[in-house]
C-alpha cells in the first residue's frame, strides 16, 4: 500500500526482497547500500543473530528522486529465508508493493527455491495479495557458480509467469541494480494505474 | 489491488496538531504517528537527534512481532507496549487498529501521565484516521500520480 503524504509531497513504496535461506537477500540490500550516495539513502537496519542470521529484517530506506515534484522513496526490507522463521517472515509483508525473488543458482537449492516460491504464494495470500498480480521481478543470483543451474531451467521452473528475471552475482553487485531498478518501475506503474 | 493511503493537509493539519499538544501535555520529548506497514506520518518535539525513518520502520516491526505473539495466545492484539530505558521510555499504543502512536519520554515526566494523555490523544487521532479510511472508501483515492507518464519513470532512472 503506498503512502502518500500530500503536504510533503512524498510517496512511500515498500519492496520485500524474499528467497530460501543463504540466496543473498542481505546482500543486494548491503551492495545498494554501499553503492548508493549517502543523501539518498538512510540507515541500513539489520536485525540478525550472533552469526549473521537474519533474525526479524533488514531495512533500507532510499530516496529515488523526484517525478513531478514529488520525492519517491522506496522502503527495501529482506525477510530471513531459515524455514522456521515463517512467522516473521509473513509478518514483513505486510503492505508489500513489490516482491523481489532472489533464487539461489546453486543446483542442490532447487527445492529450496520452489518451497520459498510456494510459501511467498501462500504468504502473500494472507495479507490479500496475489502473487500473480502484484509487481513481482525475480533475480537469480550467483550466476558466478561454476556449477551454476543454467538460467533457463531456473527461469522454466521458478517463472512461469514469464515477470522480469535478472541473473546475478549479488556479492559483486552485477545484476542488484537491474533487479531493482525493474522492480521499483514496476510498482510505480502499479502507483500510476492506481 | 493495491489500496493507497492519502494523507491531505487538513489531516496532516489535525495529526500534527494533536501530536504537538500531546507532546506539551505528556512533558514528553518527542511523539510519532506511524502507520502499520512503517512509514512515518507525523512526528512532534525533539525529532532532530532521532532517525526517524528506522524509528518508523522498527516501531511497526515491533508491533507486528506483538500482534503475531497476542494471535498465539488467542488475543487480538497487545494495543500497548512499553519499554523503559535508563534515561529515556517509551510508550507505544495503537491507535483506530490501524496506525501506531510512540512517545518518548525521560523523568520529566511519567508512565501515568502518559498514558493519561495518550488515552485523550488517541480518541482525537482515531478520529482523523478514521476520516482518512471513509474518504478513501467513499470517494476513491485520486492518486496524484495518475497523469505521470512512462518517460517520468524512466526519467527517475537516468
Amino acid at each position: 500500500m503506498p503512502f502518500i503524504n500530500l503536504p510533503l509531497r512524498e510517496i512511500t513504496c515498500k519492496i520485500v526482497y524474499y528467497g530460501p535461506g543463504l540466496c543473498g537477500k542481505t546482500t543486494n540490500l548491503q551492495y545498494i547500500y554501499a553503492k548508493t550516495n549517502p543523501e539518498a539513502r538512510g540507515n541500513m537496519i539489520a536485525l540478525a543473530t550472533e552469526t549473521d542470521r537474519t533474525l526479524f529484517f533488514d531495512f533500507l530506506p532510499l530516496g529515488l528522486g523526484e517525478i513531478r515534484g514529488f520525492k519517491t522513496r522506496f522502503h527495501l526490507y529482506s525477510v530471513p529465508g531459515q524455514v522456521f522463521y515463517d512467522a516473521s517472515r509473513k509478518l514483513i509483508l505486510r503492505g508489500v508493493d513489490g516482491v523481489v525473488f532472489v533464487a539461489d543458482s546453486h543446483p542442490d537449492r532447487l527445492d529450496a527455491n520452489l518451497e520459498s516460491l510456494e510459501n511467498l504464494r501462500t504468504n502473500l495470500a494472507e495479507h490479500g495479495y496475489d502473487l500473480d498480480t502484484i509487481p513481482f521481478v525475480i533475480q537469480y543470483n550467483k550466476r558466478d557458480l561454476p556449477n551454476a543451474v543454467p538460467m533457463e531451467e531456473l527461469s522454466r521452473l521458478l517463472n512461469p509467469r514469464k515477470v522480469p528475471e535478472f541473473g546475478a552475482v549479488a556479492v559483486t553487485g552485477e545484476g542488484v541494480f537491474e533487479t531493482l531498478k525493474a522492480i521499483a518501475k514496476l510498482v510505480l506503474q502499479k502507483v500510476k494505474s492506481g | 489491488m493495491i489500496q493507497q493511503m492519502v494523507i491531505h493537509e487538513e489531516d496532516y493539519r489535525r495529526i500534527t496538531a494533536v501530536c504537538d499538544r500531546l507532546t506539551r501535555d505528556a512533558n514528553a520529548k518527542a511523539v510519532f504517528l506511524v502507520d502499520k506497514n512503517g512509514q512515518l506520518i507525523a512526528a512532534s518535539g525533539a525529532t532532530e537527534n532521532i532517525d526517524t525513518t528506522s524509528l518508523a520502520s522498527l516501531t511497526a516491526g515491533n508491533i507486528a512481532a506483538t500482534g503475531g505473539l497476542a494471535k498465539l495466545l488467542g488475543e487480538r492484539e497487545f494495543s500497548i507496549l512499553f519499554h523503559e530505558g535508563e534515561k529515556d521510555n517509551l510508550h507505544i499504543s495503537i491507535v483506530a487498529q490501524k496506525v501506531i502512536l510512540v512517545v518518548i519520554f525521560d523523568s520529566r515526566s511519567s508512565l501515568g501521565l502518559v498514558r493519561l494523555r495518550v488515552k485523550k490523544a488517541s480518541e482525537e487521532l482515531g478520529g482523523v484516521i478514521l476520516d482518512v479510511q471513509r474518504r478513501g472508501e467513499t470517494m476513491g483515492v485520486q492518486s496524484p500520480f495518475a497523469e505521470i507518464t512512462d518517460e517520468d519513470i524512466d526519467n527517475l532512472f537516468n
